[in-house]
């Protein structure tokens, strides 16, 4: 099975090619918010480095959110363009769950925390049992202060991983009472490698024109209209 | 922005799947030659964004993602193309609000990307102007043309298929814009350009005296804000008074203004570079009083008027399918940094 992956969902800009078990290239840069010029040159420059047809492809993978709301639909659109192209179907993968796949095997809590801004952070909990991942709290918007609670209350050990533990470090530091650990700097962030990974052991097709971003937040107008 | 080949001459027809994304329709078409419409979809989110009274750019990007693969599939299918088919992939790049553009362009890219096609990225304002080649096959550059829409208002002289010099723009808000808003005023709604030209039959346009605005030291250049404002303590001060506010009366006047000052400053630029056509564009250019307006004028001036049907006046993608067809032959390619420019000026390079 070949998978093209895309991550865009927030600071990382990410392009890997998935091609029977394993990965032939990634390309991933965290450096400035600019996707939408370095993204889809990712994409090129690999297919093109790996001699890969796209057209071999049998789905196109893309982080569906939570994140950037732009970051997303850079990626989304995308891959869209791409599945289109191809004929081929997209893999919706959540976010969250993509980057807790970095530490499948692990038995330690997994948890993904994204700067959603508004002092909040989009974060799940995770724990895998060898390669199968549970999830004990879905991806959802929440503060900082809370998953904490949550956590504390859990017990065991942690990895935290994602742009929300340099944004709420103090808070983290001063608050959580369970033993833990920032993962390490290359393996915080989103990875499209790990969203290929994703793709492949859960392969869920979806047409590319039903696939959209999983945004969990309504846009702000939505919130105000609807008194929030 | 790469430079391909440029082509002089053609043996085979030339189809361009073109992307519209720029505000909020989201539209596909293939275009032929530049000249020829074999598709033109429009998903228009109007009824969304009426809830709100305007343009909410963030559930505009939402919905261009959403709507957007079926949209160009539509486009192509009813063309009666695949799309390996077609020889070039177009997007609009800019102006426009950055997030609903990024989804178009981030779109074509990938559409580009997987179906080995080039990519053209194209000026919104050139596609308007570029409805004209597709509504009148004889229009030929050099001519003049005036763009008016929710978004823009430009008056520019067009020396040569891709060659704009641009005479004026609006300074404050553009002439669609003050529809929306004096609209609101009265109590029309959103969005303000077709039901002010509707509710203008039954009033009177000179009941209510308003500025035409002149911007200093800039003889084409627009203002509209102060148009606006003059409306609104018009409003204000019969209010007070306790006088009734005939809306029509307010809506025919103010409509009146806006016509008076676009018809002036374009007559005097055809008049001062002896052009003798002009071409209309833009979704206002849909408003019947001003193309009245224009029809007249030009008639009295001997001028020959284009103007494209409602439907490639409004946002569209048949206007980029033809904008890029002559930026192709011109050469322009754009690579996979193709980016959104939400500001970006007629004739700029990106």
């Amino acid at each position: 099975m070949n998978i093209i992956a895309l991550d865009s969902s927030s600071g990382v800009a990410g392009a890997a090619i998935y091609s029977e078990g394993r990965i032939i290239g990634e390309y991933s840069l965290n450096h400035k918010m600019n996707h939408s010029r370095t993204l889809m040159c990712e994409l090129e420059e690999l297919a093109g480095r790996l001699s890969f047809e796209l057209n071999t492809a049998d789905a196109v993978a893309v982080a569906r959110g939570p994140g950037s709301f732009t970051g997303l639909r850079i990626g989304v659109a995308a891959a869209k363009g791409l599945a289109m192209a191809i004929g081929r179907p997209m893999v919706m993968v959540p976010t969250l769950e993509g980057m807790a796949c970095r530490y499948q095997g692990d038995s330690r809590l997994i948890v993904p925390m994204l700067d959603a801004r508004r002092d909040q952070i989009y974060s799940g909990i995770y724990r895998f049992r060898g390669k199968e991942s549970e999830c004990l709290y879905d991806a959802e918007a929440l503060s900082v202060t809370s998953q904490i609670e949550r956590l504390n209350g859990l017990g065991g050990e942690a990895v935290l991983m994602g742009d929300g533990c340099d944004a709420f470090a103090r808070e983290i530091e001063e608050q959580l009472k369970i033993p833990y650990m920032v993962a390490p700097v290359h393996m915080r962030y989103q990875s499209a490698a790990a969203v290929a990974v994703w793709a492949a052991e859960h392969f869920e097709p979806v047409p590319a024109e039903d696939a959209a971003p999983e945004y969990i937040r309504p846009s702000q107008a939505e919130r105000v209209k609807n008194g929030g | 922005m790469n430079r391909g080949p440029v082509i002089l001459s053609w043996e085979t027809e030339m189809k361009i799947l073109a992307i519209e994304s720029s505000c909020d329709e989201t539209a596909a078409a293939v275009v032929e030659d530049g000249r020829r419409m074999l598709s033109n979809v429009i998903s228009s989110q109007i009824d969304i964004h009426t809830l709100y009274g305007g343009v909410v750019p963030e559930i505009a990007s939402r919905k261009h993602t959403e709507r957007i693969n079926r949209v160009a599939d539509k486009a192509l299918s009813d063309a009666g193309l695949s799309l390996p088919e077609v020889d070039a992939v177009a997007v609009t790049c800019g102006p426009g609000l950055v997030g609903a553009l990024l989804v178009g362009v981030s779109f074509a890219k990938g559409l580009a990307l997987g179906a080995g096609k080039p990519l053209i990225g194209v000026h919104h304002i050139e596609g308007h102007i570029c409805a004209n080649y597709v509504a009148s096959p004889e229009l030929e550059p050099p001519f003049t043309a005036l763009v008016v829409s929710g978004g823009h208002t430009t008056l520019a002289r067009v020396t040569d298929y891709g060659e704009y010099e641009i005479l004026g723009i609006t300074r404050d808000d553009a002439a669609g814009e003050a529809f929306d808003k004096v609209a609101r005023a009265i109590g029309l709604g959103y969005p303000g350009g077709p039901k002010i030209d509707a509710v203008s039959d039954q009033g009177k346009d000179d009941s209510i005296p308003l500025p035409r605005a002149k911007v200093d030291g800039s003889e084409y250049d627009f203002s509209f804000s102060g148009l606006k404002s003059a409306v609104l303590n018009y409003l204000n001060s019969e209010q007070m008074a306790g006088r009734e506010i005939v809306q029509a009366d307010v809506a025919a006047s103010f409509q009146r203004a806006v016509v008076d000052v676009l018809t002036s400053h374009a007559f005097a630029a055809l008049e001062k570079h002896g052009e003798k056509r002009l071409a209309l564009a833009g979704g206002v250019a849909s408003n019947r009083h001003l193309r009245a307006a224009f029809e007249e004028g030009c008639r009295q001036r001997g001028i020959e008027l284009f103007c494209p049907p409602p439907i490639l006046c409004t946002d569209n993608a048949v206007m980029i399918g033809s904008a890029a067809y002559y930026e192709y032959k011109k050469g322009v390619r754009h690579g996979m940094d193709l980016n959104a420019y939400p500001a970006l000026k007629l004739g700029e390079s990106v």
